[in-house]
């Protein structure tokens, strides 16, 4: 669990997956997400980034609509398709 | 014997379908207000099952109990305050993971839970599969699986309600224990605030809550703890700030354990109806055009349908009353028939053929937002959103202000950020409702002929503009470009239930015939007395003086002093400036007579310049009266109504003015 690989979010492509590393946003942001599963150690999938504009990702089970702001201050490390 | 009343609590996300199985318990015997000081509906119902009496209260739908917003902090403090008998906690099979959030929130209260675990055959259709039973061991509390839209499940559900009440099942939950590397923490603190928790709230509870950097209860107890008391609290949470990660970490490795035999996942690389549907619905270009194609058949099928509906309505109903009461009344003073056919009948009747129009929207809307379409629709509008400083939920309550501006500024709720939330209400006013539209198209013919439709279309598309813009200046501005957070769940899609579609019909449709029979009522007797009084004569009356006052300014927009008290009769209801446009030229309610007088005294720029005023002025007053209700600000209504006067008021000089120019 290296911080030095983490990136946002928002730069992984539609089908890639990725490890949630931790929430840089503050606390308002944090006690959002959190609840909703970006919990470190989450698995989540893009399912939909056309490079600008909000971005869906799957996370536990649930499609999440994301502002692409809240989506950089989400730092994740890829996994390799379909790996644990 | 008397009969025992059994409180039943109804916990649930949102999406879980919670709605469905109120309306199932509880039918037609439901009570809708509003929770006590707040704007947030609150639902009771009776059911009656095996000879007891079953109280159901619907909990707002919340993500979890922590003090976010409004609706988890109500949840949460009935659940602990009132202490129901039985929580019903809601979860959706097809997103069990994040659903049962909720429960590991709920279990560590003193109030029993069962889960009714919905939407089997949604999870099924997803490709997922539940093990009840295996969840129920796992969880230690009675787990139901349900089908709530075809009414499966609810026997079952209402029996193990009794069996908990009488004490025939063990009561035996596996709660949330806390992570080894947070439990010296939170025992550290709870022992600190021990002495100081106020009577309902558990201790364990309390210290988790200030863990997580809960605002309302870190409050709570700063206020009842001695100061250096708390300052030791205080540095506990200021070397654990990320208390919130960590608990709700706990919270879902809780879950995994739960589920992990529960639960049988799609096999990789199955593709969900969802999925395949939202490839088109949530794409940036394919998206949008399917969102106008909706908008536009739900108008299509709002005037085509609608229009006609409401046309015979006013002829039958409200021409039919008129005549009535001629009859009725012959015998009476004329100040009296006049009250009763003019004022009551020509201002509230009027005001009520609206209903089927509104009856229309109200199901389209229903619909789509039931089968999960709404979400979409706001993800896909989002980025125009921005430019405003809003984000894609403020689309939800303005589109619901095609129907009527009412529910729009209610619907706000749903934005979390309270300034977001203003400048939705605020903007709210401005979406083009349907007694604007019914104006526009009794008027357009008469001035515009066969250019009528595109006239409309143009003061559609004309208030549109004016609430972006208005949106990028509020936005630039009064909040200085302040951002909101978008963070939004997309549900699965799922067949529509009719009975929650009806219900909703039903109970809009009876807030609506409410306000008809009180605040509109009142109204259209204070314009009908303003007419009236004091000669009895209109030319001479109390609303003549005010229209003479306001000559000045009609002036520069071309209009008459008739025109201008016709704009202000719209402000009790917008549909009430053509029946005060027929009282004032006494042409009675025949279109066809008045459109001819309105031909020659208006000339098209001014008729031009009328329409602009009339999209763009003060809303009506349930309008404004919702607006009050809902910022709590006599400060921002006044700002809202004071904004559109000018608006409205400048948009018609400028009309005026360069159409005249124009020709």
């Amino acid at each position: 669990m290296s911080r030095m690989k983490a990136f946002p979010l928002a730069s992984l492509a539609p089908n890639e997956v990725g490890i949630v590393q931790y929430l840089a946003g503050g606390r308002g942001l944090t006690s959002r997400l959190a609840p909703l599963g970006f919990t470190p150690g989450a698995r989540v999938s893009m399912v939909q980034n056309f490079g600008r504009g909000p971005i869906i990702v799957m996370i536990r089970g649930t499609r999440i609509a994301l502002g692409r702001g809240e989506a950089q201050k989400i730092l994740v490390t890829p996994v390799a398709e379909g790996g644990e | 014997m008397p009969e025992h009343v059994i409180t039943v609590a109804l916990a649930g996300q949102p999406n879980v379908g919670k709605s469905t199985l109120f309306n199932l318990l509880t039918g037609l015997n439901q009570h809708v207000g509003n929770w006590p000081g707040k704007t947030i509906e609150r639902k009771t119902g009776t059911c009656h099952f095996d000879g007891h009496t079953l109280e159901v209260v619907d909990l707002p739908g919340t993500y979890s109990l922590t003090a976010n917003s409004l609706e988890e902090r109500i949840a949460r403090d009935y659940i602990i305050k009132e202490k129901p008998d039985v929580v019903v906690a809601m979860v959706n099979a097809a997103s069990l993971e994040r659903n049962l959030y909720l429960v590991a929130e709920l279990l560590p209260l003193p109030v029993p839970v069962i889960v009714a675990l919905n939407m089997v055959d949604v999870a099924e259709s997803e490709g997922m599969k539940v093990e009840p039973h295996v969840l129920e061991a796992a969880l230690g509390v009675p787990v139901v699986p349900m089908v709530a839209t075809k009414g499966r499940g609810v026997k079952l559900l209402l029996e193990e309600i009794d069996r908990l009440v009488e004490g025939e099942v063990d009561y035996l939950p596996h709660r949330p224990q806390i992570r080894e590397d947070h439990l010296e923490v939170v025992e550290g603190i709870e022992s600190l605030v021990n002495p100081y928790v106020p009577d309902p709230y558990p201790r364990r509870w309390v210290a988790l809550k200030l863990l997580e950097g809960d605002a309302e209860i870190t409050e709570m107890m700063r206020e009842r703890m001695k100061e250096d008391t708390w300052q030791k609290v205080h540095a506990i949470l200021h070397q654990h700030e990320d208390g919130v990660v960590a608990v709700a970490s706990g919270r879902y490795d809780w879950i995994a354990r739960m589920i992990r035999a529960a639960l049988i996942r799609p096999k990789v690389g199955q593709i969900s109806l969802t999925h395949r549907l939202d490839r088109w619905a949530t794409h940036p270009f394919w998206g949008l055009l399917i969102l106008l194609g909706i908008v536009g058949f739900i108008f299509w099928l709002t005037y085509a349908v609608g229009a006609p509906l409401q046309e015979w309505l006013d002829i039958v109903v409200v021409g039919g009353a008129a005549d009535l009461a001629n009859a009725a009344l012959s015998g009476a003073p004329d100040w009296l028939t006049s009250l009763v056919v003019d004022g009551i009948i020509g201002g509230v009747g009027t005001v009520l053929t609206f209903l089927p129009i509104l009856i229309i929207f109200f199901a389209s809307f229903g619909f789509v937002e039931d089968v999960g379409y709404m979400a979409r629709a706001a993800y896909v509008v989002d980025r125009f959103m921005h430019l405003m400083g809003l984000h894609g939920k403020s689309f939800l309550p303005l589109f619901l202000g095609f129907g009527c501006n009412v529910p729009s500024v209610m619907g706000a709720r749903i934005v979390e950020s309270p300034r977001a939330r203003l400048l939705t209400i605020l903007l709210a006013p401005l979406m083009p409702c349907t007694a604007r539209m019914a104006v526009l198209a009794f008027l357009t013919p008469i001035f515009f002929g066969t250019a009528a439709p595109l006239v409309s279309w143009g003061m559609v598309g004309l208030s549109l503009v004016v609430l972006a813009l208005s949106g990028i200046l509020f936005h630039k501005v009064l909040f200085r470009g302040e951002r909101v957070a978008f963070i939004m769940e997309l549900p699965l899609y799922h067949i529509p239930d009719w009975r929650t579609i009806g219900l909703l019909i039903l109970q809009r449709s009876k807030a609506f015939l409410a306000r008809a029979g009180t605040i509109i009522l009142v109204v259209s007797v204070i314009i009908w007395a303003l007419s009236a009084l004091p000669t009895g004569d209109i030319e001479t009356s109390f609303l003549a003086t005010i229209g003479h006052l306001l000559e000045p300014v009609g002036r520069l927009m071309g209009q008459n002093w008739r025109m201008m008290v016709a704009l202000l009769a719209s402000f009790v209801a917008k549909e009430n400036s053509i029946a005060t446009l027929g009282v004032l030229f006494s042409a009675g309610e025949e279109e066809a007579q008045l459109g001819t007088i309105l031909s020659q005294t208006l000339t098209p720029a001014a008729a031009l310049a009328f329409l602009v005023v009339q999209m763009l002025f003060i809303p009506c007053v349930a309008t404004v009266a919702t607006v009050k209700q809902e910022t709590d600000s006599w400060r921002w209504t006044g700002f809202s109504v004071a904004y559109l006067l000018i608006i409205s008021l400048l948009g018609g000089i400028l009309a005026y003015q360069m159409a005249g120019f124009v020709g």
